[in-house]
């Protein structure tokens, strides 16, 4: 078998979950279900460390996410940190506990862009799906404050079963308040998603409108708002390729330092990850255990193996690979040529009526 | 294929909005155009006229500017640039 996608590349992202903290509870946070604690985090200075020797490794772009990154006191200095490390700086934040004059010190302090969420296009529903009364209001303020300071913004919606029929209301909410961009991201069935899986996840009958109703959005907004889509995988023929490649493009440090290929890679059993305590960043990207396990092609079992596809998608997510098969070199069950494809198929259609078990410290 | 862009002003001045940064990376090999969560490689020549957009210089002494330097006939680098930058507008990369 090849060894295609082998070359080491350098990272272009690099995802700094700089807290796990969040007052929100959406249901289908990316954060794993084992949330880090606040004790454990890095400090400013370890932050400053990570962000130059990224910057020396090749990372262009530095997301600020968390749980909520205002959650941090220091969070202008790490930023001024990634500013001065010669990075893009992309605060990702639900608004909620950032109040204006943070933006403004983290406008001043360099900060180029800001990614803010929104759970749905009304109130009660968007704070019904946070599990925050006022976290709507608070997110249309905060936008408000960001295009008066002339940062570009994005809005991000994660897309369910709750909300999949108001994506034409979603975007016009985006436009209203000023974004370039919107995210229309149909939620990824990991850490706490996983968990509300089936309260979650859309019919097919919703999910084969929106298809077209997003072609028909971007025809109608053309050149206004840029529309980009995460689809729905369970929904796909072909999985997608997570992460564009382990390894390949982007990076994850969670808040106690410990770095991922992505976000959801500490769900698979028996890798091992390197901390930036005990080591360089150059050095894990090269060398760490985790980063090299499914790194190019050579990992791959049939039907990747000798697949056509192989390096278009990598042979799909690990981490789901392992969530529904418990064999993290198995096929992506998303892809229809996985021995295993039936359990996507059914878990698609698996639709229950269950309150969300709110994300929670 | 598609019809021909809408033309560019000559008195336009185009600039990148807030946000969007060419830089020089020698580790990513080149060119980039750093933008909202996105990162786009720009080979030479694009790297060249996203250079002159500086929100002074006017579309018609971009042109000019291109064709001097690239010893090209002006029509075609009207062309050239006009799908580049309707192209770049319609990403939000550019300010018309």
């Amino acid at each position: 078998m090849g060894e295609e996608g082998a070359t080491l590349t350098r990272p272009l992202g690099l995802l700094a979950e700089l807290t796990h903290r969040c007052p929100l509870g959406c249901p289908y946070c990316s954060n794993p279900q084992a949330l880090e604690r606040r004790e454990d985090e890095l400090d400013t200075e370890t932050w400053a460390r990570v962000f130059r020797e990224a910057a020396a490794l090749g990372v262009l772009q530095v997301h600020l996410s968390g749980g909520e990154p205002a959650a941090r006191r220091d969070l202008v200095a790490i930023t001024a940190s990634a500013c001065k490390a010669g990075l893009y700086t992309n605060l990702i934040t639900s608004a909620v506990g950032v109040p204006d004059r943070l933006i403004n010190a983290l406008a001043d302090a360099g900060l180029d862009h800001v990614q803010i969420s929104i759970q749905d296009s009304e109130a009660a529903s968007a704070d019904h799906i946070a599990g925050y009364a006022g976290g709507f209001a608070r997110k249309r303020a905060l936008a408000a404050e960001v295009v008066r300071l002339k940062l570009p913004l994005t809005i991000n919606a994660v897309i369910h079963r709750a909300n999949i029929d108001h994506i034409g209301a979603l975007v016009a909410l985006a436009l209203e308040m000023g974004a370039a961009r919107v995210e229309i991201a149909h939620a990824q069935y990991y850490g706490w998603a996983l968990r509300n899986r089936a309260a979650l996840m859309p019919t097919r009958d919703q999910v084969m409108r929106t298809a077209a109703e997003v072609e028909e959005l971007r025809t109608r907004h053309h050149g206004r708002i840029v529309i980009d889509a995460v689809v729905p995988d369970y929904h796909a023929r072909f999985p997608k390729p997570c992460v564009g490649g382990w390894g390949r493009r982007s990076l994850n440090v969670t808040p106690s330092g410990k770095v991922l290929p992505c976000h959801a890679a500490e769900t698979i059993p028996d890798l091992e990850f390197w901390s930036v305590r005990d080591h360089a960043l150059t050095e894990i990207w090269e060398q760490s255990p985790a980063f090299n396990a499914f790194r190019g092609t050579a990992w791959m079992r049939e039907p990747c193996a000798s697949c056509e596809r192989r390096t278009v998608d990598f042979g799909g997510c690990r981490c789901q690979a392992y969530a529904l098969t418990h064999n993290a070199r198995a096929t992506d069950p998303v892809c229809q040529l996985s021995p295993d494809h039936a359990l996507v198929e059914a878990l698609a259609v698996t639709q229950t009526e269950v309150s969300y078990c709110y994300r929670r410290m | 294929m598609t019809e021909a862009p809408t033309p560019i002003s000559p008195d336009a001045q185009p600039r990148l909005p807030r946000g969007v940064r060419l830089v020089h990376n020698e580790a990513q090999g080149g060119w980039v155009l750093l933008a909202p969560e996105r990162v786009f490689k720009a080979d030479a020549i694009a790297a060249e006229v996203v250079k002159r957009c500086t929100g002074e210089a006017t579309f018609a002494a971009i042109v000019d500017d291109l064709a001097a330097t690239f010893s090209a006939p002006r029509e075609r680098i009207v062309a050239d640039v006009t799908a580049m930058l309707r192209m770049l507008a319609d990403k939000k990369l550019l300010e018309l």
